[in-house]
C-alpha cells in the first residue's frame, strides 16, 4: 500500500515540475540566504579564533612597558634571574604580514604551534635559518626570509610564528621585545615586580580576544541581517510548502475516499517532505557557499581595514555550516509543513477543496489580532527592556509583528480603493486584487520583510558612516600624527614642529581604573582645535574654559552609560584628584571608558609620563614637507607619522567595502522575496482562472488582463513597500539606538537617505514586476478552450 | 655512573632519532668532540662547560635530616644540550639548558623543570668563579669547595649551602668512564663529600636541615650504545665514611661498572661484572612498574646491602620522565644514598 | 444480508444543515436501490455513512453483518479499500496517474490487482483506447467510465454512486448508467445510486425516498 500511495504522491511532481522546482528552489534559496551570511560570521569568527589559539597569548596575563614601549631582552632575563616564569613575544609587519616572534622553551603550554606535534622540529625551528609557521597563502607572502616555511592549516589567516630570534631579525628589531606572557604557575620564590623592573606592568589574562570585541559591532550588522535573512527565509519556506500541499489537497482527499489511512497518508508526505527539504537544503547550502565565498573577500579587507582584524579572504567548507544550514532547512521544512499537515489531518473527507486562500481569510483576523499583540510586546520591551536578549525579543516581535499586519492593511487600503473606484473595470481590479492577497500573503510579508530589512541595515551602515567620518573629523584634527620612539626624539621632532607647525598638540595618556572600570585617561591642551572641532552629547555651559581651568573632566559615552556617571557626578581620576564631569562625547567603537582632564592637570597627576605623540596643526599643503623636515632633521621614520588625509582616505575605502557586501546582500534579499511572488502567482494562476474566465467572456482580451495582472502585482508590490518603510525605519532605530547601546555601551545617531530608500523601492518593484511577467505572459497565451473549459464543467 | 638524563634531546632531536636509547642518548655525534682516555681533566677548567660536547651535566643530590630527625632529599641538575659543537651570543646559539629540581620527603615529592636558550644570559655557567644558573636557581660561590644552591618551583623552594670536606673524585680511568662494551664513554667525576646545610620551604612551612651532599660532573657526545635502553644507577655514602657509584646499563647484556671510595677519598675503579643490583620488588608509578627496593652487592669489598626508596613515588614528571630519590642502606653496610632509574616505559 | 441500517441518526451544527432523522433499512447480496430525494433531504449523508466516509452520531449501519459504528479512521479506510466502492459525482481521479493508472489503483490499494480483469473492465467501458492519456484529456463521460473502472476492479460488495452522471448529458448518463448496472450485476454486488432524477430512479428495482432526512 505504501508503494502505491507514494507513487500516487510522487506521480505529482512528475505532471507538475515547475511546482516541484519552486518548492525545491524557495527552499534552497532561503536556506542559502541563511548560510551564506552565517557561513561569512562562522569564517570571520574562526579567524579570530585561530588567531587566538594560534597564539593562545589571551589565557595567559602579560607583561607590557607601562609607556608601551618595547622590552628590552636585558630585562627579559632579569625578570627570568629574578624567578618570573615568563615567555617573551615579538610581534611586527613584514610584507603585510603580522609575524609573531616566541620562545618555545619558556612558552606556557598551549602557547604557539610548536611542540604542539605535526611537523613541529625543534631544532629545526631553533637553529640554523629556522622555520617559520604559516598557511600557504601566507608563506607565499614571505619570499626570501631564508626560513622553512612550514604549513600550518589552523593558524591565524596573515600570520606567521616563527622563533623570537628570527623573527628579531626579519623584523630589524634585535633585542627587542613586545611583552612577556606570564605563566600561570610562578615559583614561591620570585621577587614583586615593582622591585625587579617597576617600570614593567602586568595585566590580567583576557577574557575574550581585543579584535573580537572591536569587531562584534560589525557581527551584530551581519547577525541582524543573517536574522533577517531568516525571517525572509522562514516566510518563503512557509509558503513553498504551503503551496505544495495546497495544490495535493484534492489528490489527498481522493486517496483517502479510496481508502487509504490517514496516518500512512501523513507520514508518508512528512518523509516526502523531509527528502526534499535534505535535497533542497543541501542545494540551499552550497548556494549560500557561493554567496559567501563571493563577499568575503570584501568582508574581510573590512574587517581589516576597520578593525586591524585579520580574516582569511578564503572560505573553508566547515562542516558545521552543512549542519546548520540542513538543519534550517529541515526546521524551516518542519515548521511550515506542520501546519499543512496538521489542516490536512483535520481536513474533513467529505466538504468540497477549500482553497487556502479561503483559509488564510478566515485566518486574518487572527494575525491582525497577532500582529497588535506582538508590535505592543516590541513597544513595551523599547520602553522598558532590559538587556541583550531583550533587544532581540523586541527585533523580533517588531518584525513579525510587522509582517502580520500586512495582509489586514492591504485589504483595508485595497477596501478603501474599491470604494473610490468608478469605472466598472477599475471596480473589478480592486475587488479583485483584494481577493488576491489571501493567496499572496505570504510572499508579500516576506517581500516585506526584504524591503524593511534593507532599509533597517542600509540606514544603520550609512549611519554607522557618516557618525564614524564625523568622528574622524573630531577626533583626527591635526592635520599630521608623529609618534617618538623616546624622550630624546620627542624632544627633537617637538623643536622641529614648534618652528614649522602652526600648533603641536601633546597627547598625553594613561592606563587607569576609573570608577571601577578600565580607562584611559588623557591630557588635552587647551586649544581652539578641540574647541571647535569636538562635539559633545550634553555639556555643561562654557565646558571648554571649565575645563581648562582644571575645574573638571570630559568622559566619553562608555563611561556615562556603563559607569553611570552624569554631568555634574564626581570622577576620581587620580590620587587626591576627584573632579565634576563637564561633557559627554561619543566615543564609537572604542571598547573601554575614557576620561580628558586638561593638560595642566593630567600632568601634575602623572608627572613621570611625557608626551611621546603629538598633533600638528599645519596648512594641508605643508604636511608634505613637514614629514620630509622631521625625518631628516629628528629621524622620524615614516611609519611614526600619519596624514589625516590618508586615514580619512582609508576609512572611506573601508565603508565602500562594506556598502559592497550590503548591497550585494540588499539584492539577493529582494531577489528571494521577488521569487516568492512568482511562486505564488503561478500557484494562484490555475486557481483565478474561474474568476478571470468571466471577465474575459465579457469583452476584457487576455492581453489587458495579463497587463492588468502586472499592474496588481506593482500596486501590491508598491503598498508593500510603503508599508516597509516605517517598519524599516523602526528596525534601524532599534539596531542603533537599543540593540547596539546593550551590546557596547554607545548610541549611534539614526540618520534618513531618502535616496536610498526610493532606490530600494525601485528595486522592489522591479523585483515584483519581473516575478510577474512570466505569469502574465502565460495568462496572455491561455488557449480560449481552457477558459471555456470553466464553463463546461462548472468547478 | 651518573649517565644521567639528557632529557634534553627527546626535545631536540627528530622523532626517528630519539628511537636510539634512552633519551636519544645514544644517537650518533658528528661534529661533536669525543671523550678520550688520554684526556687529563683539569680544575677548574673543567668545572665549567664543554660547547663542543653533546651533552653535560651537573647533578647534585643530598641526603639530609631535619631538626626532628625526618630524612629528606634532594635534587639539583643543570643539563646542556648542543644542537651544534659551539657557543655564541643571542639567541641564534646552539646551547639549550635544562634544570631539574626537587624536594623528596617519607611521603611527598616535589618537581620543578627549567628550560632556557643560551646565549642571552638566562642559564650558563662559569669554571671560576663557580657559577651554575638557569633562571633564579643557583650553585655557585668562590670556589668549587664552597657553594650555594638554590631552586624554587610553585609548591617549593630551597636554599642550601655546601661545604666539600673531601677530594675529587675521578671515575673510570681517570676520569674517563666507559659506558659499554663497544667502547662508548664519558668524561666523568664527583665531588661526594659537600657537607650541607639550609632551608627547605615546604607547603607545611620552612625546615632546617643538615646533611651530606654529591655532585656530579659528566659529559660526552654519545654515552650509551644503541641497544641500552635505560640505566639503574647508585650513589651509596656508608656510616663508615666510604662510598660506592654503580650503575647497570640494562641492554641486550646488561653493563656495569662501579668506583669504590674509601673515607679518605681514594677512589678505585672496578670492571664490568663486578657491580651488581637485582630489583627486590615492583612499585607501581606514574602507570609504570619501577623497582624501588634492590639487593645491592659489591663482592670484591664484602658489600651485600639492600637499597630502599625513602618515598617510592619520587617519580620526575618531567619532560623525559624518570625516577630519582633518596634511599636507605641496610645489610653488611648501613648508610644512605640516591638511586636513578631510566627507561622504565609504560 | 448485505447492509443493515437501523435509526441512523446524524446532524450538522449551522443551520441549513442536513439532518438525518432515524433511517432504517435492509440491502440484500445483490440488490440494487435508487435513493431519490430533493437536494439536502439528506441521501449524499446517508450514502456517505454507508461508505464509511463519515460517522452516525447514533444508530448502526452494518455491512455484512460488521457494525461500523465503533470503526476508527484506519477501519474505515481498510472498510473503503475493500468492501465497499464509492463512485463520486466529481469523479475524483488522481489526475497526475494515466487512465490505467487510475483504474488499477484502488485494487492495488487493496491488494486485489487482477490486470486481466482491469483489461475486461476497460474494454466493456470502452477506455482501451485511453489508457494511457491523462483524465483531463478525457470528456466528463469518460472520466466517470474511468471512476467506475477503478470502483469495480477490486471487486467490492458494496457500490455506492452518488448522482454519477450529474455532469453528464442525458444520453451519455443513460449510456454510464446502463453500463454500471450492467457491470454491478455481473460481479454480484449490492448498488445504491443517490439520484434526484425519476428517470434514472425508474431504471433499479426498488426506490427509498428520502424526505427531510426521513424514508417517506
Amino acid at each position: 500500500m505504501t508503494r502505491v500511495i507514494l507513487s500516487a504522491l510522487a506521480s505529482h511532481w512528475r505532471r507538475n515540475p515547475l511546482q516541484l522546482i519552486t518548492l525545491l528552489a524557495g527552499l534552497a534559496l532561503a536556506t542559502a540566504l541563511w548560510s551564506g551570511v552565517q557561513a561569512i560570521n562562522a569564517e570571520a569568527r574562526s579567524s579570530y579564533d585561530a588567531a587566538a589559539a594560534t597564539l593562545g597569548e589571551g589565557q595567559f596575563a602579560q607583561i607590557t612597558a607601562r609607556d608601551g614601549q618595547p622590552i628590552s631582552q636585558q630585562r627579559y632575563v632579569a625578570l627570568r634571574r629574578a624567578g618570573w616564569a615568563v615567555s617573551p613575544v615579538i610581534e611586527g609587519r613584514l610584507n603585510g604580514v603580522r609575524i609573531v616572534g616566541l620562545e618555545p622553551l619558556t612558552a606556557p603550554g598551549g602557547l604557539g604551534p610548536v611542540g604542539a606535534g605535526g611537523g613541529a622540529d625543534i631544532g629545526a625551528f631553533l637553529s640554523g635559518a629556522g622555520q617559520i609557521f604559516a598557511r600557504e597563502d601566507t608563506l607565499a607572502r614571505l619570499t626570501g626570509t631564508g626560513a622553512q616555511g612550514v604549513v600550518a592549516q589552523d593558524a591565524a589567516p596573515n600570520t606567521a610564528v616563527t622563533d623570537i630570534g628570527l623573527a628579531q631579525r626579519l623584523l630589524a628589531r634585535p633585542d627587542q621585545i613586545d611583552r612577556l606572557i606570564v605563566a600561570p604557575d610562578q615559583p614561591l620564590t620570585r621577587r614583586p615586580l615593582a622591585e625587579v623592573a617597576p617600570d614593567l606592568i602586568q595585566s590580567a589574562a583576557a577574557e575574550g580576544g581585543d579584535v573580537a570585541r572591536l569587531t562584534d559591532s560589525f557581527h551584530l550588522n551581519l547577525t541582524a541581517f543573517g536574522l533577517l535573512s531568516f525571517a525572509v527565509g522562514l516566510f518563503i519556506v512557509h509558503g513553498a510548502i504551503g503551496l505544495a500541499f495546497e495544490q495535493r489537497r484534492p489528490m489527498v482527499r481522493t486517496l483517502r475516499a479510496l481508502g487509504a489511512p490517514l496516518g500512512r497518508l501523513i507520514a508518508l508526505m512528512a518523509v516526502e517532505l523531509a527528502v526534499l527539504g535534505l535535497i533542497a537544503g543541501g542545494l540551499g547550502v552550497g548556494l549560500g557557499y557561493l554567496i559567501a565565498a563571493a563577499l568575503l573577500p570584501d568582508v574581510a579587507a573590512t574587517l581589516r581595514g576597520l578593525y586591524g582584524a585579520d580574516v582569511s579572504g578564503q572560505l573553508a567548507l566547515r562542516p558545521v555550516w552543512w549542519i546548520s544550514g540542513l538543519a534550517i532547512a529541515l526546521g524551516g521544512t518542519a515548521v511550515a509543513a506542520s501546519g499543512a499537515l496538521w489542516s490536512l489531518a483535520r481536513m474533513p473527507l467529505l466538504s468540497g477543496v477549500q482553497t487556502r486562500a479561503w483559509a488564510m481569510a478566515r485566518n486574518s483576523k487572527v494575525g491582525a489580532a497577532a500582529s497588535v499583540v506582538l508590535l505592543v510586546l516590541s513597544a513595551a520591551l523599547a520602553v522598558w527592556g532590559q538587556g541583550l536578549l531583550a533587544g532581540f525579543v523586541m527585533l523580533g516581535a517588531l518584525l513579525i509583528g510587522g509582517a502580520l499586519a500586512l495582509p489586514p492593511l492591504l485589504s483595508l487600503v485595497l477596501t478603501l480603493a474599491e470604494a473610490r473606484a468608478r469605472g466598472p473595470v477599475s471596480q473589478w481590479f480592486w475587488a479583485d486584487t483584494r481577493q488576491q492577497v489571501p493567496g499572496l500573503s505570504l510572499a508579500l510579508m516576506a517581500l516585506l520583510l526584504a524591503m524593511a530589512a534593507n532599509v533597517g541595515v542600509s540606514t544603520m551602515v550609512s549611519s554607522f558612516r557618516l557618525t564614524f567620518t564625523g568622528f574622524l573629523d573630531q577626533r583626527l584634527a591635526s592635520e599630521l600624527y608623529v609618534s617618538a620612539e623616546d624622550a630624546t626624539q620627542a624632544a627633537a621632532i617637538l623643536a622641529i614642529a614648534q618652528d614649522q607647525a602652526d600648533a603641536v598638540l601633546p597627547l598625553l595618556s594613561a592606563d587607569r581604573q576609573v570608577a571601577g572600570l578600565p580607562a584611559q585617561v588623557y591630557g588635552a591642551r587647551d586649544h581652539a582645535t578641540y574647541r571647535v572641532n569636538w562635539q559633545f552629547l550634553r555639556a555643561v555651559p562654557g565646558v571648554w574654559d571649565s575645563l581648562a581651568r582644571g575645574e573638571g573632566v570630559l568622559i566619553n559615552e562608555q563611561m556615562y552609560r556603563r559607569a553611570g556617571l552624569d554631568l555634574g557626578s564626581v570622577v576620581a581620576v587620580g590620587p587626591g584628584a576627584s573632579l565634576a564631569v563637564l561633557g559627554i562625547y561619543g566615543d564609537y567603537g572604542n571598547p573601554i571608558g575614557q576620561v580628558i582632564v586638561t593638560e595642566n592637570v593630567f600632568r601634575s597627576l602623572f608627572p613621570d609620563i611625557t608626551a611621546l605623540r603629538f598633533g600638528l596643526r599645519t596648512v594641508p599643503d605643508r604636511v608634505a614637507a613637514l614629514r620630509t623636515r622631521l625625518q631628516e632633521g629628528a629621524g622620524v621614520p615614516d611609519g611614526a607619522m600619519i596624514d589625516q588625509a590618508a586615514i580619512k582616505a582609508l576609512s572611506l575605502s573601508v565603508f565602500e567595502r562594506t556598502f559592497t557586501v550590503t548591497t550585494a546582500l540588499n539584492v539577493l534579499t529582494l531577489a528571494v522575496a521577488g521569487f516568492a511572488i512568482l511562486m505564488s502567482l503561478l500557484t494562484l494562476a490555475a486557481m483565478r482562472l474561474p474568476q478571470l474566465a468571466p471577465v474575459w467572456a465579457l469583452g476584457l482580451t487576455r492581453t489587458r488582463l495579463a497587463l492588468l495582472d502586472l499592474l496588481r502585482a506593482v500596486v501590491l508590490a508598491a503598498l508593500t513597500g510603503a508599508l516597509a518603510l516605517p517598519l524599516g525605519l523602526a528596525l534601524a532605530w532599534a539596531l542603533l539606538a537599543v540593540v547596539n547601546v546593550e551590546a557596547f555601551g554607545w548610541r549611534l545617531p539614526m540618520y534618513l537617505f531618502p535616496i536610498d530608500y526610493l532606490r530600494l523601492g525601485g528595486l522592489a518593484l522591479l523585483a515584483a514586476t519581473l516575478a510577474a511577467l512570466w505569469p502574465a505572459w502565460r495568462l496572455s497565451r491561455t488557449p480560449p478552450a481552457h477558459l471555456l473549459g470553466v464553463f463546461r464543467h462548472e468547478r | 655512573m651518573n649517565v644521567k638524563a639528557l632529557m634534553l634531546l627527546l626535545l631536540l632531536l627528530p622523532p626517528q632519532a630519539v628511537a636510539q636509547g634512552f633519551a636519544g642518548l645514544g644517537t650518533q655525534s658528528e661534529g661533536f668532540a669525543m671523550p678520550t682516555p688520554d684526556r687529563v681533566l683539569t680544575f677548574p677548567a673543567d668545572h665549567g662547560a664543554h660547547p663542543d660536547f653533546r651533552i653535560e651535566w651537573w647533578y647534585l643530590t643530598a641526603n639530609m635530616t631535619g631538626p626532628d630527625g625526618t630524612p629528606y632529599g634532594l635534587q639539583w641538575t643543570l643539563f646542556r644540550s648542543a644542537l651544534a659543537p659551539h657557543d655564541g651570543q643571542g639567541w641564534d646559539t646552539p646551547q639549550l639548558w635544562m634544570g631539574h629540581a626537587a624536594i623528596t620527603t617519607p611521603d611527598a615529592h616535589y618537581v620543578a623543570e627549567r628550560l632556557a636558550r643560551g646565549g642571552i644570559g638566562q642559564a650558563g655557567v662559569a669554571a671560576a668563579p663557580f657559577s651554575a644558573w638557569i633562571d633564579d636557581w643557583v650553585m655557585q660561590g668562590p670556589d668549587f669547595e664552597h657553594l650555594r644552591l638554590t631552586a624554587s618551583g610553585p609548591d617549593f623552594a630551597y636554599d642550601v649551602n655546601l661545604t666539600a670536606t673531601g677530594p675529587l673524585v675521578l671515575h673510570g680511568q681517570g676520569g674517563y668512564s666507559v659506558k659499554s662494551a663497544a667502547g662508548q664513554a664519558s668524561h666523568y667525576y664527583s665531588q661526594p663529600f659537600f657537607d650541607l646545610s639550609g632551608t627547605l620551604t615546604l607547603p607545611g612551612g620552612d625546615v632546617a636541615v643538615t646533611g651530606r651532599a654529591w655532585l656530579d660532573r659528566e659529559w660526552s657526545s654519545q654515552p650509551l650504545a644503541a641497544d641500552q635502553q635505560g640505566w639503574d644507577w647508585f650513589s651509596l655514602s656508608f656510616d663508615t665514611g666510604e662510598k660506592l657509584m654503580g650503575f647497570v646499563l640494562r641492554g641486550n647484556t646488561d653493563y656495569t661498572a662501579a668506583t669504590w671510595i674509601d673515607a679518605g677519598g681514594q677512589a678505585t675503579a672496578l670492571v664490568d661484572g663486578a657491580f651488581a643490583a637485582a630489583p627486590l620488588n615492583r612499585h607501581s608509578v606514574a602507570g609504570r612498574q619501577v623497582p624501588t627496593a634492590w639487593q645491592v652487592r659489591l663482592p670484591d669489598r664484602g658489600v651485600d646491602v639492600t637499597v630502599t626508596a625513602l618515598n617510592p613515588d619520587a617519580w620526575m614528571q618531567t619532560s623525559v620522565p624518570y625516577w630519582e630519590g633518596p634511599v636507605a642502606v641496610t645489610g653488611s653496610h648501613t648508610g644512605v644514598g640516591y638511586l636513578e632509574m631510566t627507561g622504565y616505559d609504560n | 444480508m448485505l447492509l443493515c441500517l437501523r435509526d441512523v441518526v446524524k446532524t450538522y451544527p449551522g443551520p441549513g444543515a442536513a439532518v438525518l432523522g432515524g433511517v432504517s433499512f435492509d440491502l440484500d447480496r445483490g440488490a440494487m436501490l435508487a435513493l431519490t430525494g430533493e437536494s439536502g433531504s439528506g441521501k449524499s449523508t446517508l450514502l456517505h455513512l454507508i461508505g464509511g466516509l463519515d460517522t452516525a452520531d447514533s444508530g448502526m449501519v452494518s455491512i455484512e453483518g460488521t457494525d461500523l459504528t465503533p470503526l476508527d479512521d484506519g477501519g474505515r479506510a481498510a472498510l473503503r479499500r475493500g468492501t465497499v466502492g464509492v463512485i463520486f459525482q466529481q469523479f475524483n481521479l488522481i489526475p497526475s496517474l494515466t487512465v490505467a493508472a487510475n483504474i488499477a489503483f484502488q485494487a492495488r490499494l487493496s491488494g486485489r490487482h487482477d490486470p486481466d480483469r482491469d483489461r475486461v473492465l476497460a474494454t466493456r467501458l470502452g477506455l482501451s483506447d485511453h489508457l494511457h492519456k491523462y483524465p483531463e484529456q478525457l470528456s466528463g463521460g469518460q472520466q466517470q467510465r474511468v471512476a467506475i473502472a477503478r470502483t469495480l476492479a477490486p471487486q467490492p460488495k458494496l457500490v455506492l454512486a452518488d448522482e454519477p452522471t450529474g455532469n453528464l448529458d442525458e444520453a451519455t448518463a443513460d449510456g454510464v448508467l446502463n453500463l454500471l448496472r450492467d457491470l454491478v450485476e455481473e460481479t454480484g454486488a449490492g448498488l445504491i445510486l443517490v439520484t434526484h432524477s425519476e428517470r434514472l430512479a425508474a431504471r433499479l428495482p426498488r426506490r427509498l425516498h428520502l424526505q427531510a432526512g426521513r424514508l417517506a
